[in-house]
C-alpha cells in the first residue's frame, strides 16, 4: 500500500488550548510528540475566547472549588458528571497558577495576585450571590493562552506538524487505536502517524448551523474520525446558543444593545417580546427571548424573502447614543449585515455558539465506548480533551469561562494519562493492520474521481439551511421529525461530493470537502439525538416536552454512525469524594 | 499557482470575524492583486488575529505607511 510512516509515543490532533496543554506536559515527560494543526497554532479558535479561565481562587472575595462545582453542575442541568466536575473544579487554581508560571500575562490586583472578574451563574455559597471567579488577560485571554502555551511547548520541543489534516483513526481488530492518517495540505501527500497514543483535540462544530459564531476551521475533524471508527458520539444535542448573532454572518450582537433599549420586531413591524415576557420584555433571560424568536420565524413573521430573521431596532436610540454607548456595534452591523442601525434594524438570529457534546470520555481523557456490558470500557490508544471531547463537565449546558478551564484542566490529565500508560506498560509498539490507511485512500479516491456529484457549497449550505431550522435553538416535534428525513437526504447526498480542481498543492477545495465530511456526521448525530430527547434540559428546549424529565432522561445519549443507532448510558451522579447534588429546579 | 493557493489558505483565522472580513475580500480582490501586494497581504497575514482585526476594524492604523493600501482593499471589500 506504500504510505509512509512516521512513529511517535503520542500523536495530537489539534493546535487549540487543548492540545497545545497535553503536548506540553507530554514533551516535559520527553515523549515524542508530534502535534498536527490545520492552520498555524495561534491562529486555532481558542483565540477568539476574551472571558477568561474559571477558578476559585479566593483573591477578591471568598470562594472555594466546592461552590464553583454546585454552580457547574447546576448550570448542566444536571446532566453533567459529578466526579468529572469535582475534578475539575478542584484542579482548577492548580492548573491556572501553572499557566501562570509558564508566563501567562493575567490581569493582576494591586498586590500582584491575579486579578479576577465576575461572570454569569457563578455564585457563592451555592448559589447566593455573584463572585469574582474568572481570571482573564485583558480581552484577549484565549490569545494570550495560546501564546503562552506554544512559546513553552517550542522550548520542550514539541514536534509541530503545522498545515497537515488528520483525515482517519487507525483501529485494529481488538479495536485498539494505533494511530491516524492525515494529509499535508501543502503537498496533498497522505501519510500514517503511528503512535501508542492518539489524542484528539480537535475543538468545536457548531458550523453545522447557518448561523455560527465559529470559525470556518472548527469542522469537528475528530467527531467525524471518531464517528467512522465505530465510536460513538455523546450528547450531540446539546449546543449553546446567543439570542442575537447577525443573520447570515454570526458575529454577535452584545446584550448590551438590549439593555440600552434596543428591541426586536418581526416582520409585521410588532415588537413581540411584549407577548412573551410582558415585564421584562427583550431584556427576559436569553433562553425566553431566543425561544421567542424562534417561534416568530416557526409561525411564519420572521423577516426577509425566506422569512428567516428578526429585526433588532435601535435607530430611536439616536446616532449619539449609538456611538457612544455600544461602540462598534454600527460597524459590525454595517460590515456583516450591510445595515446601519442609525438608519435600519440589523437582521439577527439565534446563533450557535458552543457544542456541549462529544466524543466520550472520562476524567482522564480516556474515550470510553460501551462494550461487553460495559457502558465505558476505555477504547485503548485514544484520547480527547476540549471542546471535542465530552467529559461531560458541561452537561447539557456549559458556564461561560469553564471552557477554557475544560482544555486546560482535561488537556493536562489526558496527557497524564498517556504518560502512567506508556510507562506501565512494557508492551512494545502494536503492528498496523495490513489495511491501515486504505478507507481513506478509497475516501480521497471516491472523491477525485466522483462524476456527475454534488457541489460541496450547495450540500453544505443545505445541512446548515436544516440545522438552523429544524433543529435550532428552540425545537417542535414536527419539525425535528421532518428535519431527521432531511439530514439523513443531505447525508446521502454528501456522499457524492465532486471537486472540480484535482491539483496537489492547497489544494482548498478538497479540503473543505474532507472536513464536510466531518461536519456532516456532526450534524445527522445532532439531529437524530434531538429527536429522540423528549425533554427539555439545559440548551434542549422542545415545545412539547417544556419541562426536565428527570425519571426517564437523566441519562447520556450515544449516537452510532452505523445505522444511525441511539443507545444510553447513566449520567454519573456520584462525585469522586463529597456528597452529590441532587436535582433541583435551576432557577437564577 | 502554489504560493498564491498558500496565502488563500492562510487567510483561514482564529475568529469568525476575519475569516468573514478576509474572504470577502479574497472573493473580490484576490485574483487581480499584483506581486507586490501579494507580498504585503503575506507580511498582513504574519499577525496575530486580534492585531489583525484591530487594523481591519480601524481600531488600530498600521505602523508602516506601505501596508495602507492593502489594508484599505481589505476594509472596503
Amino acid at each position: 500500500m506504500g504510505l509512509t510512516r512516521r512513529t511517535f509515543d503520542a500523536v495530537i490532533v489539534g493546535g487549540g488550548g487543548a492540545g497545545l496543554r497535553a503536548a506540553l506536559e507530554l514533551a516535559r515527560a520527553d515523549l515524542k510528540v508530534a502535534v498536527l494543526s490545520k492552520v498555524f497554532p495561534t491562529r486555532s479558535h481558542t483565540v477568539a475566547a476574551q472571558g477568561g479561565v474559571a477558578a476559585a481562587l479566593g483573591n477578591s472575595e471568598e470562594d472555594n472549588w466546592h461552590w464553583h462545582m454546585y454552580d457547574t453542575v447546576k448550570g448542566s442541568d444536571y446532566l453533567g458528571d459529578q466526579d468529572a466536575i469535582e475534578f475539575m473544579c478542584r484542579a482548577a487554581p492548580e492548573v491556572v497558577y501553572e499557566l501562570e508560571h509558564f508566563g501567562m500575562p493575567f490581569d493582576r490586583l494591586s498586590d500582584g495576585r491575579i486579578y479576577q472578574r465576575p461572570f454569569g451563574g457563578h455564585m457563592q455559597a451555592y448559589g447566593m450571590n455573584p463572585v469574582q471567579r474568572a481570571c482573564a488577560a485583558a480581552d484577549r485571554t484565549g490569545h494570550a493562552m495560546l501564546h503562552t502555551l506554544y512559546q513553552a511547548n517550542v522550548k520542550a520541543h514539541t514536534q509541530f506538524f503545522v498545515e497537515w489534516m488528520a483525515l482517519d483513526l487507525i483501529r485494529d481488530r481488538e479495536g485498539d487505536v494505533l494511530g491516524v492518517v492525515a494529509m499535508e495540505i501543502e503537498t496533498g501527500e497522505v501519510m500514517i502517524f503511528q503512535a501508542r497514543a492518539t489524542l484528539l483535540a480537535t475543538g468545536g462544530a457548531a458550523r453545522i448551523f447557518a448561523s455560527s459564531t465559529n470559525a470556518f476551521i472548527n469542522t469537528g475533524d475528530g467527531l467525524g474520525m471518531v464517528a467512522r471508527a465505530g465510536v460513538p458520539l455523546q450528547d450531540m444535542e446539546f449546543f449553546q446558543f446567543h439570542p442575537t448573532g447577525v443573520y447570515g454572518a454570526g458575529v454577535l450582537i452584545t446584550e448590551g444593545v438590549r439593555g440600552e433599549g434596543g428591541y426586536l420586531l418581526n416582520k409585521n413591524g410588532e415588537r413581540f417580546m411584549e407577548r412573551y415576557a410582558p415585564n421584562a420584555k427583550d431584556l427576559a433571560s436569553r433562553d425566553v427571548v431566543s425561544r421567542a424568536m424562534a417561534t416568530e420565524i416557526k409561525e411564519g413573521r420572521g423577516a426577509g424573502k425566506d422569512g428567516d430573521y428578526i429585526l433588532l431596532k435601535l435607530d430611536h436610540l439616536g446616532a449619539d447614543v449609538i456611538n457612544k454607548r455600544l461602540p462598534g456595534i454600527r460597524e459590525i452591523s454595517i460590515k456583516f449585515a450591510n445595515a446601519d442601525p442609525i438608519k435600519e434594524p440589523i437582521p439577527v438570529v439565534p446563533t450557535a455558539h458552543y457544542m456541549m457534546g462529544g466524543i466520550p470520555s472520562n476524567y482522564r481523557g480516556q474515550v470510553v465506548a460501551p462494550r461487553g456490558g460495559n457502558p465505558e470500557e476505555v477504547v485503548r490508544g485514544l484520547h480527547a480533551a476540549g471542546e471535542c471531547a465530552c467529559v461531560s463537565v458541561h452537561g447539557a449546558n456549559r458556564l461561560g469561562c469553564n471552557s477554557l478551564l475544560d482544555l486546560l484542566v482535561f488537556g493536562r490529565a489526558a496527557a497524564r494519562q498517556i504518560i502512567d500508560d506508556l510507562r506501565s506498560s512494557p508492551q512494545a509498539r502494536k503492528d498496523l493492520p495490513p489495511d491501515a490507511g486504505e478507507m481513506t485512500l478509497a475516501r480521497l479516491a471516491r472523491l477525485d474521481s466522483q462524476k456527475n456529484g454534488e457541489r460541496v457549497a450547495d450540500v453544505s449550505a443545505e445541512m446548515r439551511r436544516i440545522m438552523q431550522h429544524h433543529c435550532g435553538v428552540f425545537r417542535f416535534p414536527d419539525l425535528l421529525v421532518e428535519g431527521v428525513k432531511k439530514i439523513k437526504e443531505t447525508a446521502a447526498r454528501a456522499a457524492r461530493t465532486e471537486i472540480q480542481d484535482k491539483s496537489k498543492t492547497f489544494n482548498t477545495a478538497r479540503v473543505e470537502a474532507l472536513e464536510f465530511d466531518n461536519l456532516v456526521e456532526t450534524a445527522v448525530a445532532s439531529l437524530i439525538s434531538a429527536e429522540a430527547r423528549k425533554e427539555s434540559r439545559g440548551s434542549h428546549d422542545r415545545a412539547d416536552f417544556p419541562k426536565r424529565d428527570d425519571a426517564n432522561w437523566l441519562k447520556h445519549t450515544l449516537y452510532y454512525k452505523e445505522g444511525h443507532r441511539l443507545e444510553y448510558k447513566p449520567v454519573h451522579t456520584k462525585p469522586l469524594t463529597v456528597e452529590p447534588f441532587a436535582p433541583k429546579a435551576r432557577v437564577y | 499557482m502554489g504560493e498564491r493557493d498558500r496565502i488563500r489558505w492562510h487567510c483561514r483565522r482564529g475568529m469568525l470575524e476575519l475569516d468573514l472580513l478576509l474572504q470577502a475580500f479574497l472573493d473580490r480582490h484576490f485574483e487581480h492583486l499584483s506581486a507586490q501586494e501579494l507580498a504585503i497581504l503575506t507580511e498582513l497575514l504574519e499577525y496575530p488575529d486580534n492585531d489583525l482585526l484591530d487594523l481591519v476594524t480601524r481600531r488600530a492604523e498600521p505602523c508602516e505607511e506601505r501596508l495602507s493600501l492593502l489594508l484599505n482593499l481589505i476594509r472596503e471589500s
